[in-house]
């Protein structure tokens, strides 16, 4: 039974490995300019997490195999080097390359959060609620009217709460149900949630970040390939979080335009 | 008021070993003759004295969770409203400090009674009871503070200050309740002369800390609320 | 209130059924007592899973007389996207903590705790029998939230607010059903700190002669350690718990901000802190999370060194490296909060003790590895288990590689991933730490062995069928499918669906193979083979009792003296090849003895 158990592990280990190896299940292609970097250290972190695994299974396979059902007369043996091998190896290859890939991670984490937005980011304010997402485009003037909660009437459409009679940055603001951007400038998202918790995921845009009820919290990015994709929310938001999701199209400056000029016609 | 102890209640000295071989405490952890006498100690302490500490630690993480959840919570929005402590809140202090002393003054004389020195000691639980008066006289003045809290309009939910200010000082209570409980578990043991002094020992520890985490909290909403 | 006398004989041997089986003192009853309330939340939660496996490979299937369970939550039988969330905020936390903190730690360690450290009970047998029953009762008020009006709460164990905190205009069961749990989650961590209590004052207090600390077996260190980490963690989601249930029922505002609007309606809260929950909750989850686990390590260590017939490679280093495991546990429950919107700062600053504790968990893993080799390995369920748990928590371990940092967990944050590796170290190798204890110590509890044949059969279809389960998730995470969703309706998920339903046909087939364990426990209790006092050929004080099982008091009137290390394997010995710590003969060791 032991020598069956060892080479179970040993299959298992394998069978485990081989859809990582194929890439049969992936991470959705990168279409960001700050990707890069995250990929690397996944890619890093899975050719260290790849060997640790598939070396310790390996050897606890071995093990079984070797130093189960043996006679009554075999010997114990201890490992050469004794408990001081163990910790030194768990410190020198663990951990150094643990810390390694602490380090080196601090730059794509960087690249996402501890640099500003430049200076001619489009800004895009999103708006989490259960349970859809709604965006808004400041218009013309640029400036994004003030939300009033109290005026907040999804059933009358008004679903940033705004008040376009009395503020006049309101009035040229552009509600919509789906996200547009044009490629390859930079997104300046200013996040909103009006009620709980919520979150904005975007695979191919390496993005992800909550909604805090609030706070208002940004993120900027860019998009690098035209194509559409899909927005979907994360954390746990009530019995419709399954459904919460929004459509993102990336366009050519020229079709963003367009689109966003019919979407102004339909406010 | 106390009734008479005819008697001095068993004390607690480590009893030697290689006279009994009941099973319980005795001889615990001594080594064998073979054995190596560093890595391991010739006595245990009673378990009532490691026991009050670990319920004095997770005491304190409770309250290390409250003050920060307030630190957090007055960072959090703008509308953060001092209030003003209720006057009686100090005098509740004195009181508390001072059943911490009288509680000290029964341990002394409570210990020497069980000692043996009876001809020294009459109603050696005295000291007993107006601890438990003034822990009492305590939870009373903290109940008198909440009803003028309330006068002045400021229930548990008005502002985050108020509720902060309840939960705290309830909180409190409700464990100086507890503490209530020990003391007169220690006034009863004493009278049917069953008291050990771990027991003693480890409701004074607790009633003390009650004392000190109240100082605490004082401080933190004198400060912060 | 309790009675003090750990000097004196503890408490006299019980003669009524309600003293001996219902409300007893004796730490054994009490051990079984949780080890049985493990064992009816387990089958409930595990039932809970296969409901949401169904659902999630068939979506709009109509599983027969699930309306019988909820008339609203499955009209026709088939189950409203609510009724998936309650269901999985409820199989979540009983299994957290009604099965993982209660059967390695408190089932087991009531049980053997005392008797590994040579003591006749735990000090406070009155604080102990209160700490089950508080425990119990806890489980009944969270299973009564099934029976409400709404049903359950359906925001997760986690419990994030604002959606915990706002009441029923959140969504179905967000009103007395969180505060059903949060009183229940409330309740059970008083009970967990009455037991933390007993189990801290039996190591350090009652140990008998020649039991110095380095003695004691790895089990009772893992069961010492759990509870110095209870001790802390559970005191501080107490308190959170209740401001929780003030926020719903005294209207106060500790995690709820303003200006929200749910329902078209402006919500009457403001100013509270929606992170504050979760730095909160975090302090104690992940600490818990370590809770669920360590207590398997000490306990497949004590398998694993009987079965290898030779202790490891170092007694002192795995203690280090469970306590080092227990101390950073504080330092990194950021690292569930990457994206939440805490400063970014910060995430930086908790990746680093993340990526840190990596390294005793390598030790630990090591050290089993490093002393499998030149063993005498003996194969039998109990080893089986323990072996398949390092291969499990190998498994589940690297997995963590990757959520301890920030930049590569914007990827992987509440996908598939993450689920897969907490059930891959909880949901499996805790498991088999319990399994494992169970065929190793069930002849001492009750006196007979379980049956080997059931039991191998059990392990080979739980192994296989584990990995089945849980390694697929893994990829459906890098693929970027979400966590919580009761189906999956994003154009990117729909191929993914395939893998759902080879998932749960595992889930049911594997569940299916638990039936074979719970026949062996019951079957062997009654029938099985009489087990002699040492079946193991063990050394730890557990197996020197004079009776099996162990008489009232464990020891009968001899307090029993150490004279040896826990794990003397490998000598000669005039009973073979080890030397119990009880036993005063000398014979050549292969180290100095402590």
């Amino acid at each position: 039974m032991a020598k069956f158990f060892a080479v179970t592990i040993f299959v298992i280990a394998i069978a485990s490995a081989i859809p990582i190896i194929q890439h049969t299940w992936w991470l959705a292609p990168d279409i960001s300019t700050h990707g890069a970097p995250i990929d690397e250290q996944t890619s890093e972190t899975m050719a260290e997490a790849g060997i640790s695994f598939l070396a310790s299974q390996i050897i606890l396979a071995f093990f079984i195999w070797k130093f189960s059902n043996q006679g009554p007369n075999a010997k114990i043996r201890s490992f050469p080097g004794g408990a001081k091998a163990m910790v030194w190896a768990a410190f020198l290859l663990v951990g150094t390359e643990a810390l390694a890939l602490g380090v080196f991670g601090v730059k794509a984490w960087a690249n996402v959060y501890f640099s500003p937005p430049s200076a001619n980011a489009l800004p895009i304010q999103v708006q989490a609620g259960q349970f859809a997402f709604y965006f808004r485009y400041p218009g013309p003037d640029g400036k994004f009217g003030p939300i009033h909660p109290e005026q907040l009437n999804e059933a009358n459409q008004n679903f940033f709460g705004l008040d376009t009679a009395k503020d006049q940055d309101s009035k040229d603001d552009i509600v919509t149900a789906e996200m547009a951007i044009p490629v390859n400038r930079e997104i300046h998202l200013l996040m909103h949630s009006k009620d709980v918790g919520h979150s904005f995921f975007v695979p191919e845009l390496r993005v992800q970040q909550d909604f805090v009820p609030g706070l208002d919290l940004s993120l900027h990015f860019t998009a690098t390939k035209v194509g559409k994709y899909e927005i979907v929310c994360t954390q746990l938001c009530g019995l419709g979080h399954y459904n919460m999701k929004a459509y993102l199209y990336v366009y050519s400056q020229e079709d963003y335009d367009n689109w966003l000029k019919k979407e102004a016609a339909m406010q | 008021m106390a009734t008479t102890v005819h008697e001095p209640p068993r004390t607690e000295t480590p009893r030697d070993p290689r006279l009994t071989n009941s099973s319980g405490n005795a001889g615990r952890n001594l080594v064998p003759a073979e054995g190596n006498l560093r890595a391991v100690r010739d006595y245990s302490p009673p378990p009532a004295s490691t026991g009050i500490w670990v319920v004095l630690a997770s005491i304190t993480m409770t309250f290390a969770a409250l003050t920060s959840a307030l630190i957090v919570r007055q960072g959090s929005a703008l509308d953060w409203h001092h209030l003003v402590l209720p006057r009686i809140l100090y005098l509740n202090t004195i009181v508390l400090l001072a059943s911490s002393i009288a509680l000290e003054l029964a341990r002394r004389r409570v210990g020497a009674f069980m000692t043996g020195r009876r001809d020294r000691v009459d109603y050696p639980s005295r000291w007993l009871y107006i601890t438990l008066f003034l822990g009492l006289f305590f939870v009373a003045g903290q109940y008198v503070a909440w009803l003028q809290l309330r006068a002045q309009g400021l229930f548990l939910a008005t502002n985050p200050n108020s509720s902060f200010f309840y939960v705290l000082t309830a909180l409190h209570a409700v464990h100086v309740s507890g503490g209530l409980g020990g003391l007169v578990r220690v006034i009863s043991r004493l009278h049917r002369s069953v008291l050990r002094k771990s027991t003693l020992d480890a409701t004074s520890h607790y009633w003390h800390f009650m004392g000190a985490l109240w100082v605490y909290l004082l401080l933190l909403l004198w400060i912060k609320i | 209130m309790h009675d003090m006398s750990a000097h004196t004989v503890q408490h006299h041997a019980p003669t009524s059924f309600i003293r001996k089986h219902v409300f007893s003192l004796d730490h054994k009853v009490i051990g079984k007592q949780y080890y049985g309330l493990a064992l009816v939340a387990v089958m409930a939660g595990m039932f809970l899973s296969w409901l949401m496996r169904i659902h999630l490979g068939w979506t709009n299937y109509a599983i027969p007389g699930l309306h019988i369970l909820s008339a609203n939550g499955a009209p026709g039988n088939v189950m409203t996207p609510e009724y998936y969330l309650q269901l999985m905020t409820m199989h979540a936390t009983i299994m957290v903590f009604f099965v993982l903190t209660t059967a390695p730690f408190t089932a087991f360690g009531n049980y053997f705790l005392p008797i590994q450290v040579g003591a006749e009970d735990m000090p406070f047998p009155h604080f102990n029998m209160m700490s089950f029953w508080v425990t119990f009762v806890g489980f009944l008020v969270l299973m009564s939230s099934f029976f409400v009006g709404e049903g359950p709460t359906l925001g997760g164990w986690t419990q994030y607010a604002p959606l915990s905190a706002v009441g029923s205009v959140g969504g179905p069961g967000e009103g007395l059903g969180v505060v059903l749990w949060a009183a229940s989650i409330g309740i059970f961590c008083i009970g967990q700190l009455l037991g933390s209590l007993n189990f801290i004052t039996t190591t350090l207090d009652m140990r008998t002669r020649g039991m110095s600390m380095w003695r004691l077996p790895l089990s009772a260190w893992s069961w010492f350690i759990t509870s110095v980490m209870g001790l802390t963690a559970f005191a501080v989601l107490m308190p959170a718990c209740i401001l929780l249930i003030l926020d719903h029922v005294a209207g106060t505002s500790f995690f709820v901000p303003g200006n929200l609007v749910i329902n078209d309606q402006l919500q009457p809260h403001s100013g509270g802190s929606t992170l504050l929950w979760q730095h909160l909750f975090w302090f104690f989850g992940h600490p818990e999370v370590y809770i669920a686990i360590i207590p398997g390590m000490g306990i497949v260590s004590h398998i694993l060194i009987t079965n290898m017939r030779k202790p490891l490679l170092s007694h002192r280093v795995m203690v280090y490296s469970m306590g080092a495991l227990a101390a950073l546990s504080y330092m990194v429950y950021g690292h569930h909060m990457f994206v939440s919107g805490m400063n970014p700062v910060s995430s930086l600053a908790f990746s680093f003790p993340t990526l840190v504790i990596t390294i005793p968990s390598t030790i630990v893993v090591l050290m089993w590895l490093g002393s499998l080799y030149g063993a005498k390995l003996r194969i039998n369920t109990a080893s089986l288990f323990a072996l398949g748990f390092i291969s499990m928590f190998i498994s589940g371990g690297v997995s963590g590689f990757f959520l301890a940092q920030p930049s590569v967990d914007i990827m992987l944050h509440a996908t598939y991933f993450v689920v897969g590796h907490f059930h891959m170290v909880m949901g499996v190798a805790a498991m088999f730490g319990i399994f494992g204890g169970t065929y190793f110590w069930f002849p001492k509890m009750f006196g007979r062995m379980m049956n080997e044949t059931l039991g191998k059969l059990h392990f080979w279809l739980t192994f296989v069928g584990a990995y089945c389960i849980f390694m697929p998730f893994h990829y459906l995470g890098l693929a970027g499918n979400v966590r919580r969703y009761q189906a999956f309706v994003a154009d990117y998920l729909q191929p993914l669906i395939p893998v759902h339903r080879f998932i749960t046909v595992a889930a049911l087939l594997t569940g299916a193979a638990q039936l074979i364990f719970l026949y062996n426990l019951i079957h062997s209790r009654f029938w099985g083979k009489p087990a002699t006092d040492n079946p193991w050929e063990a050394t730890s004080l557990e197996w020197s009792t004079p009776t099996t099982p162990p008489p009232h008091n464990n020891f009968g009137d001899k307090v029993p003296v150490v004279y040896h290390d826990p794990y003397q394997y490998g000598v000669q010995s005039s009973v073979g090849d080890y030397v119990m710590q009880a036993s005063p003969e000398k014979v050549k060791t292969a180290h100095d003895e402590a």
